[in-house]
């Protein structure tokens, strides 16, 4: 597979080299050749400093037709954004967004992107150790495909333990 | 009508105030604090201090009942979503969206965003109607070195109010078309040439000097070729 991720942060660069050391083709993105600091000197994916909002970047970086692109900078929009891109001119075929604003991540997941959010897994996470219940929130919202079509709300899909975070699996 | 206007920055502050002058409602979003006071003491209660971007405080700000939503923060990726929330999430009819990089316009259009302002290609489209076409246009290379060129004729060319016949042509060059509005149409010894003319011409590389003369002026050095 080829996967693309926009963001060198810690999560990025530990899927990057989780992915690399899988067997698959990797290019990460980031603004600051810095954040590739925290790849290991055994990392074999391609590393490009640029802006993943741009289509020229992400174009001349080879992402056009990847399996996946994963956005996860800081910036919700940056990452709605690169996901977007991605889909509508880049024709990858998934893209995940990391979008911690959960009413964003819960709307964005109704647009076809798959959505990430950290604000309802630390929520939950601290929920489920405290035993104080949980938000209903899935971590994972995939996305509901052709919506104005079908004419149907979003699908809430909760990823089970252990399933790879690409895989999100209809309940 | 009820405005929602996201970005407090000039645009947004400019804007929110011509339309309280139309007597329209209006409602601003700023999150930077220090900006949103500012415009506060300036234009009146009529500011919400948050981030337009967080979907709980476009909902508070009333976007559900609102008639447009102008997104016209400095940065893109803000005015795609808040634009994209508004319209999908809280049903806004119309959106409206600031866009810096101009690449970004069809995808934005192609998104769902009704409307898109672009600063920059404005000022593009100024400058290059300011600076008119004064070169030759390469559009073909033939074998034996011959070569299709255009000329676009503007008001300063020797050649407008004049005929082919009038003109003088190297031996080695022939005109044989032109555009005007659009239409292409062969040109013919009596046709006179006008300004906004296309004059497509074909020949070989050392008739360029000439034609350049002839079509465009000579104030200008030959750079084509």
């Amino acid at each position: 597979m080829k996967l693309v991720i926009v963001g060198c942060g810690r999560v990025g660069a530990a899927l990057a080299e989780a992915f690399d050391n899988g067997g698959h083709e990797v290019v990460i993105l980031d603004t600051s050749t810095r954040a590739f600091d925290k790849l290991s000197e055994e990392f074999k994916g391609q590393a490009v400093r640029g802006d993943g909002t741009d289509e020229d970047v992400l174009r001349k970086a080879g992402v056009e037709g990847a399996d996946v692109l994963l956005a996860l900078t800081e910036g919700d929009n940056r990452n709605v954004m690169a996901a977007q891109v991605a889909m509508e001119k880049l024709a990858v075929g998934k893209t995940i967004a990391k979008i911690n604003d959960p009413v964003r991540a819960a709307a964005y997941a109704e647009l076809g992107i798959a959505t990430v959010c950290r604000t309802t897994m630390l929520t939950d996470a601290v929920l489920a150790y405290l035993d104080l219940g949980k938000t209903g929130m899935p971590s994972i919202i995939a996305p509901v495909p052709h919506v104005h079509e079908a004419g149907q709300g979003p699908v809430a899909s909760p990823v089970a333990a252990g399933t790879t975070p690409v895989q999100a699996q209809r309940s | 009508m009820f405005v929602l206007v996201v970005g407090g920055g000039k645009v947004g502050y400019y804007l929110t105030k011509e339309l309280i002058e139309s007597g329209h409602e209006v409602v601003l979003m700023e999150k930077d604090r220090a900006r949103a006071a500012q415009i506060v003491d300036e234009l009146g209660s009529i500011v919400v201090p948050h981030d337009g971007c967080e979907g709980k405080y476009l909902g508070e700000a009333g976007s559900n009942r609102a008639d447009i939503v102008a997104a016209v923060t400095g940065d893109d990726e803000d005015n795609l979503v808040i634009c994209q929330m508004a319209k999908h999430h809280f049903d806004v009819p119309r959106t409206i969206a600031r866009v810096n990089n101009p690449k970004n316009e069809d995808l934005f259009r192609h998104l769902g965003v009704d409307e898109i302002i672009s600063p920059t290609r404005m000022a593009l489209g100024s400058i290059e109607q300011d600076i008119p076409v004064h070169e030759l246009l390469h559009l073909a290379a033939l074998d034996n070195e011959l070569e299709i060129i255009e000329a676009q004729l503007q008001a300063d060319s020797p050649a407008v109010g004049r005929t082919p016949a009038d003109l003088v042509i190297p031996e080695a060059c022939s005109l044989f078309a032109i555009v005007r509005n659009g239409v292409a149409t062969p040109l013919r010894s009596d046709t006179v040439l006008q300004e906004g003319d296309k004059v497509i011409a074909i020949g070989r590389a050392d008739c360029e000097r000439m034609l350049h003369e002839q079509l465009i002026g000579t104030e200008d050095e030959v750079t084509a070729g």
